[in-house]
């Protein structure tokens, strides 16, 4: 069966990212998935001293180093239960941005010659994968929600626009190199016993940016990643200010949901910017979405508006968000959610 | 200092943004045509350099339709020494691995030291374009950054990712892309208007870059289906009595979502 081929990230600590699952199961839809993990020497096969791993980018400073010896030890375990047949390592150095995945990549497709080659759609792996379709002068497809094959090939399928339009592409021949938004596809795959081959990789030459520091994002979040979250509870310029946010996280978490935001609300320093949903944001597709002081900008509707149900509480009977929401309030947050919240614990109980 | 900017036409996002359904090409005529937000931010970091060094050239550079003119003299009247458009009915509908290697021809010819350009584009960019322009250039890639620092030979900056905050530095020459952390443009004066008018303007076309457009050795990326996704339709609405919570909880509860 065709190979295709999808570079895998690792997080500082040595885990494989949570993007890995759904990438190895669109890739299975085009062949067999075969996944390439480019970190520092002896990292993902175990043993080494500076086992963290990171595609594309360097994690493995600071606090994170100590952390992912042992961890990083099971990254190609992990790929093989999340469905990948055979795992490639490479070693890459860690203090060079980019350039040497993308030499590892290279090596990979020269050796599996695969229908397609895909990574995530995230500032970590694209980089990775856009430099070696130029450098192999291959197709680019960028940010698709699926792959598939018909007769003639690999066909991606994007979604424009905020979702208002449907785009299917195909490479006219050979090779696709693709990234996968993060979330968009929540299809699972079989474990696969654990096949590992070493990847010999030959330096390009070309230069690269240097990493000098690096400082994971402090408290990770426990609640659910807003990519592929089945809920999503986002606030706006509405909730007024930092402290007042907390409302919109303690709405999350009685939904089990995760917290996003309107741009508006990141400018104001709410929330951190990885919250933001819309245009320039995150894009999500979630079963509910409850948008709490938010107007509706068409850049906000653009991230969120293929929500299957969307809630809406709003002061303003004219926002925007009301014209596309299938629950709409027109009311203040400040009475509504709290009264929401009690409700929702009443019925818990 | 040669700083070239890579700067598109998008449409506004404010509007109504159409596929043609025929083409599967953006809808020029159905939307009003802007230059991409951030692509003024990126201009407005190169600028920002130029005036804290005088004798900066700040080169906007784009690859699009005739009709794209006037969002390229905006990037002038904002302050640019110059422009380069790629014009060329051959480019229309060019994928992104095409796009990357007229911009890069065009950027060797014209000459530089830092290529500038957004990180993401409003129509459905991927992101992608200024690493692979990079790659052909054969110089590193400083993507994504909320910090900008251009030093005479080297160029830093943070990088944030999911994971953390990355801080990255290169050598001249680099290509960087910047994100909306970085300021926005500054407003257009009557006098850069003007000014605008008598700035150098070059067009030149894929042969004049010594690219071809249509080779048929290369493969390309094409688009084989486009739809439309039916509107969605607003739903129940309520203004609050002092139960809408209430309701709401048993919305979430009927819909098996809460
Ligand atoms: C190129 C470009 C890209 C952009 N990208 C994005 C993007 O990715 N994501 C994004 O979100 N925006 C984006 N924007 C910005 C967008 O245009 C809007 O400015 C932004 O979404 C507004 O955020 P908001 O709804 O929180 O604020 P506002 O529009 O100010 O809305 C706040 C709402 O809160 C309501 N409100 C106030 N107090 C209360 C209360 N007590 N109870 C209930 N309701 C209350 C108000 O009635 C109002 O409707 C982009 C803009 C541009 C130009
Ligand atoms: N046709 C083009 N002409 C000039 N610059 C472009 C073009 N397309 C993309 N860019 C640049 O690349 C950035 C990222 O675009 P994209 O890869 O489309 O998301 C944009 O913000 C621009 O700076």
């Amino acid at each position: 069966m065709a190979v295709a081929l999808v570079l895998l990230e690792i997080l500082p600590g040595g885990a494989l990212a949570a993007s890995s699952a759904g990438l190895l199961a669109a890739a299975r839809r085009v062949g067999d998935p075969v996944a390439l993990i480019a970190g520092p020497a002896g990292a993902a096969v175990g043993a080494g001293p500076e086992a963290a791993v990171v595609a594309g980018s360097n994690a493995a400073f600071g606090a994170g180093r100590d952390a992912a010896v042992g961890a990083a030890a099971d990254a190609a375990a992990e790929a093989a239960a999340l469905g990948a047949v055979r795992v490639l390592t490479a070693d890459v150095d860690p203090d060079a941005l980019t350039l040497p995945v993308v030499d590892a990549l290279a090596a990979a497709v020269a050796r599996e010659s695969p229908d397609l080659v895909l990574a995530s759609n995230s500032v970590e792996s694209r980089d990775a994968v856009a430099r070696v379709a130029a450098r192999l002068r291959l197709p680019l497809a960028a940010d698709v929600v699926g792959l598939d094959r018909d007769d003639l090939g690999v066909v991606a399928h994007h979604a424009v626009f905020g979702g208002a339009f449907t785009v299917e592409g195909a490479p006219t021949f050979g090779t696709l190199v693709a990234t996968l938004r993060p979330g968009a596809v929540t299809e699972r795959l079989e474990a696969q016993p654990l096949a590992v081959e070493r990847l010999e990789v030959v330096a390009s030459g070309v230069p690269s940016a240097r990493v000098e520091s690096f400082s994971e994002t402090s408290a990770p979040s426990t609640r659910p990643e807003l990519r592929g979250a089945k809920v999503v509870v986002a606030g706006g310029r509405g909730v007024g200010s930092r402290e007042d946010f907390a409302l919109v996280e303690q709405l999350a978490d009685v939904l089990g949901a995760a917290v996003g935001a309107s741009r508006a609300a990141v400018d104001a320093g709410y929330v951190p910017v990885s919250a933001q949903v819309g245009q320039t944001g995150v894009t999500v597709s979630p079963r509910l979405y409850i948008a709490l002081g938010i107007s509706g900008a068409i850049q906000h509707r653009a991230g969120m508006q293929t929500a299957t149900t969307i809630v809406a509480v709003d002061k303003d009977p004219e926002a925007p968000i009301f014209a596309i929401a299938d629950f709409g309030i027109v009311g203040d947050l400040f009475t509504v959610v709290p009264q929401l919240i009690s409700a929702l614990e009443a019925q818990k109980k | 200092m040669k700083i070239v900017v890579l700067i598109k036409e998008v449409p506004d996002t404010w509007g109504e943004r159409r596929l043609d359904l025929e083409t599967g090409l953006t809808d020029r005529a159905g939307s009003t045509p802007v230059l991409d937000e951030i692509d003024e931010r990126a201009v407005e970091a190169a600028l920002a350099h130029a005036d804290a060094h005088p004798g900066t050239e700040v080169i906007a550079l784009t690859m699009a339709p005739a009709s794209a003119a006037a969002t390229v003299r905006k990037a002038l009247a904002m302050g640019a020494t110059s422009a380069v458009h790629v014009v060329d009915e051959a480019l229309r509908g060019a994928d992104l691995l095409l796009t990357a290697e007229v911009l890069a021809a065009a950027i060797r010819r014209t000459g530089f030291d830092l290529v500038i350009a957004g990180n993401l584009s409003t129509d459905g960019g991927g992101g992608v374009l200024p690493a692979m322009v990079a790659e052909v250039l054969g110089v590193p890639q400083l993507t994504a950054l909320s910090r900008l620092e251009v030093g005479a030979d080297a160029v830093a900056g943070d990088r944030v990712s999911d994971a953390g905050t990355m801080r990255v530095s290169a050598a001249l020459p680099a290509v960087v892309s910047i994100t909306e952390a970085l300021p926005e443009g500054r407003f257009t004066t009557f006098k850069g208007i003007m000014a605008a008018k008598k700035k150098p303007y070059e067009t030149v076309d894929a042969a004049g870059l010594g690219v071809e457009a249509e080779d048929p050795a290369v493969p390309r990326y094409i688009m084989v289906s486009v739809a439309e996704r039916p509107p969605r339709e607003a739903g129940i609405r309520i203004t609050d009595e002092g139960d809408a919570g209430e309701q709401l909880a048993a919305f979430l509860i009927a819909e098996g979502v809460a």
